[in-house]
C-alpha cells in the first residue's frame, strides 16, 4: 500500500530520514537503543502490572479455598440459559473479543512496522471497536448482577440469610469478582484512551518503520490486558 | 552501516499472528469444553494449564517476545517467578492451617477445631471462653 499521508520526515530535505530522525532525542545514541529502552520500561511497567493482578488472584485463590461450596454456587450466577444448559455466554463471547482485538492490535503493529499507514489506522480503529463491543457486553453482564443483588461486599443482597448465618462467601466472591473484572474493565478503557491516542498520531502519518515505537508499546500494554482475561475467564467463569 | 539505521526486522507476520490467533481460539473451546467434564481436584490444573498455554502463545508471538532481545522476556519470566514465590508461601500458610494435634498424644478434652473465624459454617464454632460443653455444638 502506498503512503497517501505527508509524510512527517520530509521536512528533512536532502539528508534522508536515517540521517536524524525528528523523533530521535539526543540523549540515545541511536533509533534502535531509544526503542530498545522504551520497551524495557515498557516490559517493567507490565511485571508491575502482572504483580498487581497477581496478588487479586492469590487472594481469589485464598479465599475460594476458604469458602469452595460457596464459590462454586455464586460462580453460576455469572452463566447465563443456553438451549436450557448453564453456559458462561457473555464470559465466553468476551475472550472472543478480546482474543480477536488482540489478533487486530499486533496486525496494526505489523502495519506500522511495514509503512501501511492507513492500514495501521484502520487496524487501531477496529481494536477500539472491540474494546468498546467487550465494555459493552461487561455493562449488559453488571447490569444482571446489580438487578440481583450480587454486588460487592456489604452490598450484597442476593442471599441476605447468609450474612446472618456468618458465611461470607457469597460476598467475598462478588467483591473479588467486581474487583477483578471492573480493574481489568479500567485497564480496557485506559487502552482505549492510549488507542485513541495512537490513531489520532497515525492518521498524522507519525508513524513509519524507522519510528512506531508508540504502537509498540500500546500493543503490549494491550496484550497483557489480554493475557489477564485469559486467566480470569476460567477461575472466574469455569470453576466447579 | 549508517548508526540511525532501524535494524528491528519484524519476523513476525500477519500469517503468523492469523495462526495464533486460531490456535488461542481453538485453546478457549478446549478451556469450555473441559471445564464440562468433572475431573475433581484436576478441573483447576487443567484450566491454569490451558491458560498458561495461551499466555506463552500470547508472549511469544503477539508480544514478539520469541523475536526479541532476551531482556524482555526475563523481566516477564522473574514477574511470574516473584508471583509463584507468593503463591507458594501463601499456599503453604493456608496449609499449614489446620488442627494440629501431635498422632502420639492422646486427643485433649475440650479440643475443639480450630475457629474460622470468616466462616463458622465451614469448621465448628469458635472456642468459648468458658470451659466449654463437652462436645462442641456442629452447625454443619
Amino acid at each position: 500500500m502506498s503512503t497517501t499521508t505527508t509524510d512527517v520526515h520530509s521536512h528533512d530535505g536532502g539528508h534522508g530520514e536515517h540521517e536524524h530522525n525528528p523523533y530521535h532525542q539526543h540523549h540515545f545514541a541511536t533509533m534502535e537503543q531509544q526503542f530498545d529502552t522504551s520497551k524495557l520500561g515498557m516490559w517493567l511497567f507490565l511485571a508491575t502490572e502482572i504483580l498487581l493482578f497477581g496478588g487479586l488472584f492469590v487472594g481469589f485463590g485464598l479465599m475460594q479455598h476458604r469458602y469452595p461450596r460457596e464459590f462454586i454456587e455464586a460462580h453460576e450466577h455469572l452463566k447465563q440459559d443456553l438451549f436450557g444448559r448453564p453456559f458462561p455466554l457473555y464470559g465466553a463471547i468476551n475472550t472472543i473479543v478480546l482474543l480477536v482485538s488482540s489478533w487486530t492490535m499486533v496486525m496494526g503493529v505489523n502495519a506500522a512496522q511495514t509503512d501501511q499507514k492507513k492500514k495501521t489506522v484502520r487496524y487501531l480503529v477496529l481494536t477500539i471497536l472491540l474494546a468498546c463491543v467487550f465494555l459493552g457486553i461487561k455493562y449488559v453482564e453488571y447490569q444482571h448482577k446489580f438487578h440481583d443483588g450480587l454486588l460487592p461486599g456489604i452490598f450484597y443482597a442476593h442471599q441476605a440469610e447468609d450474612l446472618i448465618k456468618g458465611t461470607h462467601g457469597y460476598a467475598t466472591f462478588f467483591s473479588f469478582y467486581f474487583m477483578m473484572t471492573g480493574l481489568h474493565g479500567i485497564h480496557v478503557l485506559v487502552g482505549i484512551g492510549l488507542l485513541g491516542w495512537l490513531v489520532m498520531r497515525a492518521r498524522r502519518g507519525e508513524f513509519s518503520k524507522a519510528y512506531y515505537t508508540p504502537v509498540d508499546l500500546v500493543g503490549l500494554y494491550w496484550h497483557i490486558v489480554d493475557m489477564i482475561w485469559i486467566y480470569l475467564f476460567p477461575l472466574y467463569y469455569l470453576i466447579s | 552501516m549508517s548508526t540511525e539505521t532501524h535494524t528491528h526486522a519484524h519476523h513476525g507476520g500477519p500469517r503468523i499472528y492469523t495462526a495464533n490467533l486460531f490456535a488461542l481460539l481453538f485453546l478457549t473451546i478446549i478451556t469450555v469444553a473441559a471445564a464440562s467434564f468433572n475431573f475433581g481436584a484436576a478441573n483447576v490444573v487443567i484450566a491454569l494449564a490451558i491458560a498458561s498455554v495461551k499466555a506463552i502463545l500470547v508472549g511469544l508471538f503477539f508480544m514478539h517476545l520469541i523475536w526479541d532481545k532476551p531482556v524482555n522476556a526475563i523481566i516477564l519470566v522473574a514477574a511470574f517467578l516473584f508471583l509463584g514465590v507468593f503463591v507458594m508461601f501463601d499456599f503453604l500458610d493456608v496449609d499449614s492451617r489446620v488442627n494440629f494435634q501431635p498422632r502420639n498424644l492422646a486427643p485433649m478434652e475440650n479440643a475443639t477445631p480450630a475457629p474460622d473465624s470468616m466462616n463458622p459454617l465451614k469448621t465448628a464454632a469458635p472456642k468459648p471462653l468458658e470451659p466449654a460443653p463437652a462436645a462442641p455444638e456442629e452447625h454443619k
